[in-house]
């Protein structure tokens, strides 16, 4: 079966095709949603972001070049305007979010668990990370995103996004080592 | 280990989250197999970085999915929106994409003979044209309805089945042509070939010269 390209349906948006925008939406919004929550760390802000982010789509598509793919482009808007929103939040609740994300893992029987099963304990160490290293990593490693996709995405050069994959690796090695898992690299 | 190597296997290195996602290029997926192949601590540290990928991909699908009220605010924003009248003019790589989309793989495949036989019609009807202009009263080509009118010399034209998008925009952008309706039914589009009406002779020319590109299947001039 043959399905209708992204590229397509976004000139169908710009004429104002709203079967299309359901198309485009159904495609995409679960992606744009976890990319998103994973920067705000709030599924009601999360909510409201995808359907800004959409909505832009819907106002914007005439203006689409095809210079990227409709995801990548999908993903510049939402990292945008979470970023807007974690500008304006105020400090206080930045740091109550930071400290629930944040757990105490000193003598603490889930804890303990999780040092048994390294996989639980990488994604505890993968909710850590910085949003400047997660979010690299997520469009890595879940949105398979190129290393210029993510260069477009975040706004950086392609030899900065692979400077900062290696350093949110690092990061998570570092992580895991202090719950005692060494994996020997770096 | 020389440090041409510590450099080759620092690059390789770099790669490896992309080869694991399967998002490097035919080149540097090559280059990466190869080291791996080669470099035994390599393929140690590409398995932590596989450990990664299949966590951060757990990590991701546990996050769930927004509520339905999200698309109902989206068309409700929407709906606010001022009415928007629909334009004509697409960019053209949409419109040439819609061009290739409207097709089923089947429609696609009976195009091809459809092609062969336009190629073998072709002859006729540029001749037909040919002989036209000697003779005002003989041959006239036919053509799909329009609907779009003005100023300007105007074609009907027909891509070859295998042309990719980017062959058949280079086109459009190099002729400098724009698409003034279609496609018709069997895929024909009515292409503005110049601003101004041209003489018989001098669109004859243009018409020939556009035919030789490889992405037409099919050309005639018309109204």
């Amino acid at each position: 079966m043959q399905t209708t390209s992204d590229e397509v349906l976004i000139g169908r948006i710009a004429n104002g095709d709203r079967l299309a925008m359901q198309v485009l939406f159904a495609r995409h919004h679960v992606g744009v949603y976890r990319f998103v929550l994973r920067l705000v760390r709030n599924e009601a802000t999360a909510e409201d972001l995808i359907s800004d982010v959409f909505l832009d789509v819907w106002r914007q598509a005439g203006k689409f070049e095809g210079r990227s793919a409709v995801s990548t482009w999908l993903l510049s808007i939402a990292r945008f305007k979470a970023l807007s929103v974690l500008r304006r939040r105020p400090e206080e609740e930045l740091d109550e979010e930071a400290a629930g994300a944040i757990e105490d893992h000193s003598d603490d029987p889930e804890i303990a668990l999780a040092k048994k099963d390294k996989g639980a304990a990488m994604r505890e160490c993968l909710n850590e990370l910085s949003n400047e290293h997660r979010e690299v990593i997520d469009l890595v490693y879940y949105h398979e995103k190129s290393v210029e996709e993510v260069a477009a995405i975040v706004g950086i050069p392609e030899a900065t996004v692979k400077t900062r994959m290696f350093y949110a690796r690092k990061k998570l090695s570092e992580l895991l080592k202090e719950r005692g898992i060494d994996r020997g690299w770096p | 280990m020389n440090t041409a190597n510590e450099t080759e296997r620092s690059e390789i290195e770099d790669l490896l989250p992309w080869h694991a996602a399967g998002t490097l290029d035919h080149r540097d997926t090559q280059r990466v197999e190869a080291a791996l192949a080669e470099d035994a601590e390599l393929a140690r540290r590409y398995e932590l970085v596989r450990e990664e990928l299949g966590e951060t991909i757990h990590l991701n699908e546990t996050l769930g999915a927004p509520s339905p009220r999200t698309m109902a605010a989206l068309f409700a924003k929407i709906d606010a929106e001022p009415a928007r009248r629909p334009t004509v003019s697409l960019n053209l790589s949409a419109r040439i994409g819609e061009f290739f989309a409207s097709f089923s793989p089947r429609t696609l495949a009976w195009s091809a003979t459809a092609a062969a036989l336009a190629i073998m019609l072709q002859a006729g009807i540029i001749a037909g044209v040919m002989l036209k202009d000697r003779n005002p009263g003989g041959y006239e080509t036919a053509s799909a309805p329009t609907t779009v009118t003005g100023e300007g010399s105007y074609a009907l034209i027909r891509f070859q089945p295998s042309a990719n998008v980017t062959a058949v925009t280079n086109f459009l952008e190099t002729n400098k042509l724009s698409i003034a309706s279609g496609p018709s039914a069997g895929g024909v589009y009515r292409m503005r070939i110049a601003a101004t009406k041209l003489a018989k002779p001098d669109l004859d020319r243009a018409v020939k010269q556009l035919q030789q590109d490889a992405v037409v299947s099919f050309i005639a001039i018309t109204e």
